[in-house]
């Protein structure tokens, strides 16, 4: 019979190697599910993770790579900081639709007024916003002791009719012929996010890489950083060393909130161009899954951003070359973080076959 | 504006409809939160149960197969789950969002060939006599069986828990699992059906809102059902008749805010949508003062391999 034996300490090299074989592991289960479908697995699979980097047409997907992964890691950075402390905002969706809403509202107000100030006062209230939105499950944590985790959540069903309000009503496009949907920012130069359209660079895209290295130097050098592990790992242990958790839930929710708040604003300010009623395609959700296959680490997250947006767009391909179905995908997401986590018991424990013995 | 189109006998009636698909999922995992697990994918369970039950009803013609498949389907997909912390000993949070995002998956990929397909009608029986009450005839006693079946779904939940020494086992499962086992319970045999019967309780409510509240099949339909059914939990304090209450109350609001937007009241349609959301935190902050009732061993992953 199978038991499991717990490892007086993490396996270092599961560590690694497991998202790796989560990867692959969804690849076969995903390739089962495709041929279901009735599409040619190996195809399938080489179209979604093969075709986006080297294929023929690949100097046209190489861009989005960046596009649809700098929101993504934006996001997972700062889920991944709670997260290592046991502190669950999974409401990061809403908190990115509400840092577009504020972000594109600033820009929007200045129309059509051409200034350098615009943009920077743009991405201060895209991060305010955010963290605005994430301090709502913070205080009612701290003061009331709310759980996180549902409050986040309830907020972004409020968000996603805030901007359905907003986008039919007061950032509507007044010469948009009365359709929903504000101004496009792609066509108000001091409003614009892009740096270079054509190999898919914008701010959020610095932003991104920004956030990982502070996240890095954060969790290894410095006090705070070392305080979000000690009360992940040890939480007994945080409490006798002097870590103020109210403390820490506020920065955890705070930082995690602006990120993705900075992570809504480059995505209307750039790539999407304008708030509509459907702007959030669930990256916020999707980043999810980026912490944890990051393993929360912020290199990690990193790659694993990387790996997701090829995913997006692999999927984009494999839905206008064979007719994969975009819910595929989204299942296709799911199943990665279900592998992560099943495989993650070898980090912890050892499998030992054993005699079976009376309980 | 014309408030006085809101007939308030239908509404009590609409409300009542509006508050099974809750009470049903909440008393599912009202279930496996005492046995200490605490799920977090009941809003993938209930989409899933949604779109099987659909399916299923669609395809046979029968609503009850159909009902009985969600079920089947809720229960299946919440294996998954116990799976994961049970046996694989994952975090019991990160699994349970998984579960909601892959049953997010799921549902939209087998709903494919399913929008805008009307689902065979679901039978109604007035009961006799009692559905000719005035008032509380139509408010109480005319619904489908399922309104009921959720009914005496909480009562023999509460009685089990209650009186009956499996639940009594359950219960000790889920204060304290060190002790359980020492006394030879199967804690993780016990937990795996707990999370179980939680899995198939949302996937009739989800089959509930698809084949009888709306009916139809869209994507992502329940929006947020299913954690407005685990802040039921904590709502309801663990006990199964303030999740009934709790289920009407949610109901309540809403029904009233879609007769309100029906009525043309001055708020904006957005505004009065997200009432329901608003009210939960409302209530979140103010039970959470007291947290001594959450069953002790909520959340945390037992593991006898010592």
């Amino acid at each position: 019979m199978l038991k499991l034996e717990k490892r007086p300490q993490p396996s270092q090299a599961w560590t690694y190697l497991t998202p790796l074989l989560a990867v692959i592991l969804t690849m076969i289960a995903g390739g089962i599910l495709f041929a279901f479908l009735g599409k040619d697995p190996v195809q399938a699979i080489k179209t979604i993770f093969w075709d986006p980097l080297f294929s023929e047409f690949a100097f046209y997907y190489r861009p989005q790579l960046l596009v649809k992964g700098a929101p993504l890691v934006l996001i997972a950075i700062g889920l991944s900081l709670g997260f290592r402390a046991g502190i669950w905002n999974i409401g990061a969706e809403g908190q990115y639709i509400i840092g577009a809403l504020c972000g594109a509202g600033v820009g929007l107000a200045f129309y059509p007024i051409e200034a350098w100030y615009i943009f920077p006062l743009m991405v201060i209230a895209g991060a305010l916003g955010g963290w605005a939105w994430a301090m709502i499950p913070a205080i009612l944590k701290v003061r009331f002791g709310t759980n996180e985790i549902l409050v986040s959540l309830m907020l972004v069903y409020v968000a996603e009719q805030l901007l359905a309000s907003m986008s039919l009503g007061l950032l509507k496009n007044p010469q948009g012929f009365g359709f929903p949907g504000s101004r496009n920012l792609n066509d108000y130069a001091s409003a614009n996010s892009w740096i270079d359209q054509s190999v898919g660079l914008h701010w959020g895209v610095v932003a991104g890489f920004i956030a990982v290295i502070f996240a890095y130097i954060l969790l290894n050098r410095h006090m705070l950083g070392f305080h979000i592990r000690l009360t992940g790992e040890a939480p007994r242990a945080a409490r006798f060393a002097g870590v103020n958790p109210t403390r820490l839930i506020l920065i955890c929710l705070g930082a995690a909130g602006a990120l993705a708040g900075l992570a809504g604003l480059f995505e209307v300010a750039g790539p999407s161009g304008q708030v509509s009623i459907d702007f959030n395609a669930g990256y916020g959700f999707t980043a999810i899954i980026v912490a944890f296959l990051g393993r929360l680490h912020p290199v990690g997250i990193l790659l694993a951003g990387a790996l997701m947006a090829l995913t997006y767009i692999g999927g984009d391909i494999a839905q206008s070359n064979m007719g994969l179905p975009s819910a595929a995908i989204q299942l296709f997401q799911g199943m990665l973080l279900f592998f992560l986590l099943t495989v993650d018991v070898l980090t912890n424990y050892r499998i030992r076959l054993s005699q079976r013995e009376v309980a | 504006m014309d408030l006085s189109s809101i007939n308030p006998i239908l509404l009590l009636a609409s409300l009542i409809v509006a508050a099974t698909p809750l009470l049903l999922a909440a008393i599912g995992e009202l279930v496996t939160e005492r046995a200490g697990v605490l799920n977090l994918g009941v809003e993938g369970m209930m989409i899933t149960g949604a779109i099987c039950g659909f399916a299923i009803a669609v395809n046979t013609g029968s609503p009850v197969l159909g009902l009985l498949a969600a079920a089947i389907g809720g229960a299946v997909l919440s294996l998954l789950f116990a799976i994961l912390t049970q046996f694989a000993l994952a975090n019991q949070v990160a699994s349970g969002l998984a579960l909601t995002l892959f049953g997010l998956g799921l549902s939209s990929l087998i709903g494919q060939g399913y929008q805008g397909v009307k689902p065979p009608a679901f039978p109604k029986p007035e009961i006799p006599l009692l559905s000719d009450i005035p008032v509380l005839g139509p408010i109480v006693f005319s619904h489908d069986f399922v309104v009921y079946l959720a009914f005496f779904l909480t009562l023999g939940v509460w009685a089990m828990l209650k009186y009956s020494r499996a639940g009594l086992i359950l219960r000790a499962v889920g204060e304290n699992h060190d002790a359980a086992h020492a006394l030879g319970y199967k804690v993780v045999r016990i937990r795996v059906l707990a999370i179980m019967f939680g899995g198939a309780c949302a996937g009739l409510g989800g089959a509930y809102i698809s084949l009888i509240r709306v009916p139809q099949w869209t994507e992502g339909m329940t929006s947020g059902v299913g954690w407005i059914a685990l802040a039921l939990v904590v709502f309801a304090s663990w006990k199964p008749w303030r999740v009934m209450l709790g289920a009407g109350l949610f109901g309540g609001v809403s029904v009233l805010q879609l007769n309100l937007q029906a009525a043309g009241v001055a708020i904006p349609v957005e505004y009065l949508a997200m009432s329901p959301y608003l009210i939960t935190i409302l209530v979140l902050v103010i039970m959470s003062a007291d947290r001594s009732r959450a069953p002790a061993s909520l959340g945390k992953g037992f593991h006898a391999g010592t």
